[in-house]
């Protein structure tokens, strides 16, 4: 038994650990979401944490809890710079500006070649992360987004997601709001860079562009924004589909599209849905449509 | 040296437009970010290779059927997906998620029939004459794209201003519901528009497959992300800013190579949008509208 988990372990230790990285970034895109802000420089936050811990664990031998911290802060701090003149953009208009941030993040990664490897990338990053980094990680961010969600502040957020007007005359300060979630979320999803370079030991500036962007988005709103539950399956689902489907071959990726658009065509809400799963599990009434 | 180099750059320029037109007009009438139009851009350049290769039509008879062909893909993206969407008036995000995995979906089935490797029109196929023009040496295949671009852009524009048919999708790009109560065709013209935006996106698939002479099944995906770029800084929906942002695009991009680097590339349009979008929060061309209480 112990044999077959060693086994089990050396052959889906990377595949297991990715499920608590994208879990990671489904949620920090979740976070703007929750504060309605549809931001998509996640991917780009990821890359900035990843480059700056890398750098500083590879080159400057920092010690790997400080490096995480600086892989946090990093992204905070470039969040709250563009923050200023982009979180007053809305709607399509913020997610375009936020894609086309994270593909300047990449040209600097590429142009920076002294210290990012440029379009080769970083290669031999220690690799410093240990399983229960990555679990320990995914529990405390889930707890603090679990408890933001009850205070205040999470209050505050839900009324800037149903109305931004009414939000700004009940008292509550629109602007530091949003800009304390895209934060907070820059910080997460550098988190999930930092745990996941110092895990594949090799970097690179492709792996941070438009088509991750949109596959942190699409992990999300496939789980559904209503619960913390939703984001962390959205995850499981877009990282392990491919594994799964692995007897298709060369088709692979077909199935793999078809799927998606499956589960959005028919489940609209996304997949954590209590009340849908309610309906399939107990109290199934045919002809009824909520 | 310059006017080459301007020459090039309208001839890219006119595809760009070409494809933003496409996509802005589904965004405006069918009010879909459709993120599979890239996909249908590169089944357009490959129905054509097709076309040619396998049927032996002359060219102009392969970019009618690719026009056609991808026109069909495009209603059936639209009345197997997006009209189920539409009819459960599912918020704006899921058509968009939806239309992300029909892209992986088309791009991995053209990548397992034609493989993943670059494919070329043959060559007896392609214009070889250029002429002189003004000292500049202009390509037929060039001068055939700018045409052919003009054209469509043309037909389209005086379509949506001038005919009953253009004022109708006007009117439905406003509010479907009220067109539908004055009597317009909504579901008609929603199928209108998605086989015209597909057609539009697969002929410009067609002329960058011809204006660079390679065909592989991610083609559309640099083309999709920089008709993301053009449609916002042309104005989400508008027309005519799609179409004058898809031209400086592709001045931006041809003389940034010129001058700065061909590493830069694609990189142009997305720097040009951040900044753009830093000063104009609607886009060069579109208006700003106040906010609402």
């Amino acid at each position: 038994m112990l044999d077959y988990l060693d086994n089990f372990w050396s052959i889906y230790s990377n595949l297991v650990l990715s499920l608590g990285t994208a879990s990671l970034l489904a949620l920090s895109i979740y976070l703007t979401l929750s504060c309605g802000m549809l931001a998509m420089a996640n991917a780009a936050f990821m890359g900035i944490g990843a480059y700056t811990s890398s750098i500083l664990t590879m080159n400057y031998g920092w010690p790997f809890p400080a490096a995480i911290a600086a892989g946090m802060a990093a992204p905070a701090l470039v969040a709250f710079i563009i923050g200023k003149p982009t979180l007053r953009l809305s709607g399509v208009y913020l997610a375009m500006a936020t894609l086309a941030f994270g593909e300047v993040v990449r040209l600097i990664i590429i142009r920076a070649e002294g210290l990012t490897g440029g379009a080769l990338g970083l290669n031999g990053i220690p690799q410093l992360t240990q399983w229960w980094h990555v679990l320990l990680a995914v529990v405390l961010v889930l707890a603090f987004l679990a408890r933001l969600r009850r205070s205040k502040i999470g209050r505050a957020f839900e009324a800037i997601k149903e109305d931004e007007t009414a939000a700004g005359l009940m008292g509550i300060d629109v602007n530091g709001q949003k800009m304390l979630a895209f934060a907070l979320g820059a910080a997460i999803a550098g988190l999930a860079g930092v745990l996941n370079a110092h895990l594949t030991f090799f970097i690179g500036p492709q792996e941070y562009g438009f088509d991750r962007g949109v596959e942190i988005l699409t992990m999300t709103i496939l789980g559904g924004i209503n619960s913390l539950f939703g984001p962390v399956i959205g995850a499981f689902i877009i990282t392990l589909l491919p594994e799964l489907l692995r007897s298709f071959k060369d088709y692979r990726a077909v199935a793999n599209g078809l799927i998606l658009v499956l589960i959005v065509l028919f489940m609209p809400k996304g997949l954590w849905n209590p009340q849908w799963m309610r309906k399939v599990l107990g109290l199934r009434k045919k002809g009824v449509t909520p | 040296m310059l006017e080459q180099q301007l020459f090039n750059a309208l001839s890219l320029g006119c595809v760009y437009a070409l494809f933003a037109l496409g996509f802005t007009l589904v965004f405006g009438v069918l009010g879909v970010v459709n993120l599979s139009q890239g996909a249908v851009f590169m089944v357009g350049a490959y129905a054509a290779l097709t076309a040619i290769t396998k049927m032996s039509f002359p060219l102009w008879a392969a970019i009618l059927f690719a026009f056609a062909f991808s026109g069909l893909v495009g209603v059936l993206i639209d009345r197997l997906v997006l009209k189920p969407l539409r009819a459960r008036d599912a918020p704006h995000l899921i058509p968009m998620i939806a239309t992300i995995g029909l892209a992986i979906a088309i791009n991995s089935l053209v990548q397992g029939l034609f493989g993943a490797e670059n494919q070329r029109f043959p060559s007896e196929v392609l214009p070889q004459d250029s002429l002189q023009i003004a000292g500049v040496s202009v390509t037929v295949l060039e001068l055939g794209i700018i045409l052919v671009s003009f054209l469509l852009m043309t037909v389209l524009m005086l379509t949506l201003k001038k005919t009953q048919l253009g004022r109708a999708l006007r009117a439905i790009a406003e509010s479907p519901k009220a067109a539908r109560l004055l009597g317009i065709n909504v579901d008609g013209l929603f199928l209108l528009t998605s086989f015209v935006a597909a057609g539009l996106g697969g002929i410009s698939g067609v002329l960058i497959g011809l204006y660079s002479n390679a065909l592989f099944p991610l083609m559309g995906q640099p083309m999709l992300h920089k008709g993301i770029a053009v449609i916002i800084l042309g104005g989400m929906g508008d027309i005519r800013g799609a179409m004058l942002a898809g031209l400086f695009l592709g001045f931006a991009e041809v003389l940034s190579v010129a001058y700065i680097g061909s590493d830069m590339r694609d990189a142009v349009a997305f720097g040009l949008l951040f900044l753009v979008l830093l000063v104009r929060p609607k886009g060069l061309f579109g208006s700003v509208q106040e906010r609402k209480v």
